[in-house]
């Protein structure tokens, strides 16, 4: 079995005097579709925040491509290739559509090919490019977040509930262009809440509870077994 | 071409774009639109504080750090150049050594105390330079064999920038071509390629990250940058910016003290000209000093004129006698910030 692009060992998070992240222990494929999944306030965030370094983990390994990164500084993070979608539209709203993604490709001057791509999957970034980001829909600011992660090559992308909140028609949008991303041999460790997404794009599912991953296997597996849905998460999952 | 000047941050609004223009027309053609010693005298403050205000915008506007430590840069530019012509002689060297060894201070200063406290929340930040500030005053006018203590210092700058050279035999318009004049343009220009400077520099992609970084730390920082590095970037560039500024006045006055550049007071000002002119747009930086420059140096004329006018009526001309202009200039605050609560610019740019 290849090496995982990521893997967590025991990862222990504190947030203030609460322990939240109780030993997460979670693999990510190389170029695969993780899907994080479990009830709310069981850690997922807590788990994306504390790979990003915003949340030290008090103790674990996190390794990324290899290299131990538990200590190292965010922003050394992302340079290694982590493409960071944080939850609820994460986007920098004093600045233009333009400069939120010239922005984002840290490593250089953005590739003009990469961008005509991210036009074709989210037309309205085409439109409002000058505008003020924080003018635009929700649906288009969320369109930015993930375009912003896509201006450059990634080894690994964190994505955090990426459709929360949005229209049927814009959750369509989203979740092509997530497709589009993984057909594109991408690796990506993402947390949804909408079920008929993370079926459509999981290729392996971990379920979390009271800070701990509980259960970790195919995404087939857990669709086709409402049974175990419910152990898990409480829940049959719509859309399953 | 003018665009391209401005860094392609246009004004977004006519009126604003006119005022601008008003300003700038007034400002390079002071001397002889309005001559007189007090009209260049407001006029010269009014080109220095737009630099000082611009450059502490650059950190509470853009980047989202609050500093007291601004006139101390102020003052290390004015007392550099204060102590060159004292040490060196009146010479152009001594005032370009003595604003160079200025702002090279203030930006060793500002890194140190980046480096110690820009980590840290920003509260903490505010109250270091606070202390340090207080500190640095104090030792200005304890250690009264170099700076001359609370008296200051007095000192000669070159005779080519003094009224004791005459240019032309005359006058223009009412004012007299002497040395003055040509020291009056040296602020002038200064003033204005600094702030063109800045203005570029808020601009750059440097300047969107450092907004970035106002708008979420965390973000910027999981987008790839260094938050602390750029916070200790903006904050040197706003020291040498300031200090520049310092140096423009010590050489317009040819006077340094603590009360006149390091005081707790203009500290004060600075924040009511960005809050004013409206914080995050350079453009407020130039309205804000213009305004306030000219409301602390008439409204008492204003005043004392209202109040003459006023003289049969009852308490008005109380009210309005030219020693309450300090009441006065304060309730004009209130009443910015209350009806334009994001500054002259922003509420210009909103009603477009």
């Amino acid at each position: 079995m290849p090496e995982p692009i990521l893997s967590l060992s025991g990862v222990c998070t504190d947030i203030a005097q609460y322990r939240i992240l109780h030993g997460v222990d979670l693999e990510v494929a190389r170029g695969g579709v993780t899907m994080l999944l479990g009830r709310n306030g069981v850690g997922k965030t807590t788990t994306l925040r504390t790979i990003m370094g915003h949340w030290r983990a008090r103790a674990g390994t996190i390794r990324l491509h290899g290299r131990d990164i538990i200590a190292a500084p965010t922003a050394a993070i992302a340079r290694a290739g982590v493409g960071y979608v944080p939850e609820g539209m994460g986007i920098f709203s004093d600045l233009t559509v333009e400069e939120n993604m010239v922005l984002a490709a840290v490593s250089g001057p953005l590739d003009r090919m990469r961008l005509e791509r991210i036009f074709e999957a989210f037309p309205p970034l085409r439109t409002f490019w000058r505008s003020p980001a924080g003018t635009l829909s929700g649906g288009q600011k969320q369109m930015l977040s993930i375009a912003r992660a896509m201006a450059e090559e990634r080894r690994l992308y964190l994505i955090d509930e990426p459709t929360k909140g949005l229209a049927p028609a814009i959750v369509s949008t989203m979740a092509a262009a997530l497709r589009n991303l993984k057909r594109q041999g991408a690796s990506i460790l993402m947390v949804e809440q909408n079920f008929a997404v993370a079926r459509a794009l999981g290729d392996t599912a971990a379920v979390m509870d009271d800070g701990r991953v509980v259960w970790t296997g195919a995404m087939a597996d857990l669709a086709g077994d409402t049974a175990l849905q419910e152990r898990l998460m409480g829940l049959r999952m719509e859309g399953a | 071409m003018i665009v391209h000047l401005l860094a392609g941050d246009r004004p977004r609004s006519a009126a604003l774009a006119l005022i601008l223009t008003a300003i700038l027309v007034s400002l390079a053609f002071a001397p002889f639109l309005f001559p007189g010693t007090r009209s260049l005298e407001t006029a010269a403050r009014i080109c220095i504080f737009i630099v000082l205000v611009a450059s502490y915008d650059l950190l509470l506007g853009y980047t989202g750090i609050v500093s007291f430590a601004h006139t101390m840069f102020f003052g290390l530019g004015a007392y550099g150049v204060a102590l060159g012509c004292e040490h060196i002689g009146r010479s152009f060297p001594a005032l370009g050594a003595g604003a160079l060894a200025g702002a090279f201070a203030a930006v060793a200063l500002a890194l140190v105390i980046g480096l110690f406290s820009l980590r840290v929340r920003a509260i903490f930040f505010a109250m270091i330079t606070l202390a340090v500030a207080s500190a640095f005053a104090v030792l200005v006018s304890q250690f009264s064999g170099l700076t001359g203590g609370e008296d200051g210092l007095n000192y000669s700058i070159p005779r080519a920038l003094t009224p004791a050279l005459t240019i032309v035999e005359g006058e223009l318009f009412g004012t007299r071509l002497n040395g003055k004049l040509l020291n009056y343009y040296l602020v002038f220009f200064s003033a204005l390629i600094l702030f063109l400077l800045l203005l570029r520099i808020v601009n750059s992609p440097f300047g969107s990250v450092l907004k970035a970084i106002r708008e979420n730390d965390f973000r910027a920082e999981a987008v790839g940058y260094r938050v602390v590095r750029y916070r200790i970037a903006a904050t040197c560039i706003s020291a040498a910016a300031a200090s520049l500024a310092g140096s423009l006045f010590a050489i317009w006055l040819r006077y340094v003290g603590p009360d006149t550049v390091l005081s707790f007071e203009i500290m004060l000002d600075i924040l009511l000209m960005v809050v004013i002119g409206g914080m995050g747009t350079m453009y407020g930086a130039v309205i804000g000093a213009t305004l306030f420059v000219l409301a602390q140096n008439y409204l008492q004329t204003l005043m004392s004129g209202a109040s003459e006018a006023t003289a049969g009526l009852f308490l008005l001309p109380d009210l309005l006698n030219s020693d309450r202009w300090l009441l006065w200039l304060g309730v004009l605050f209130i009443l910015s910030v209350y009806f334009f609560p994001d500054g002259v610019v922003g509420r210009l740019r909103r009603s477009r």
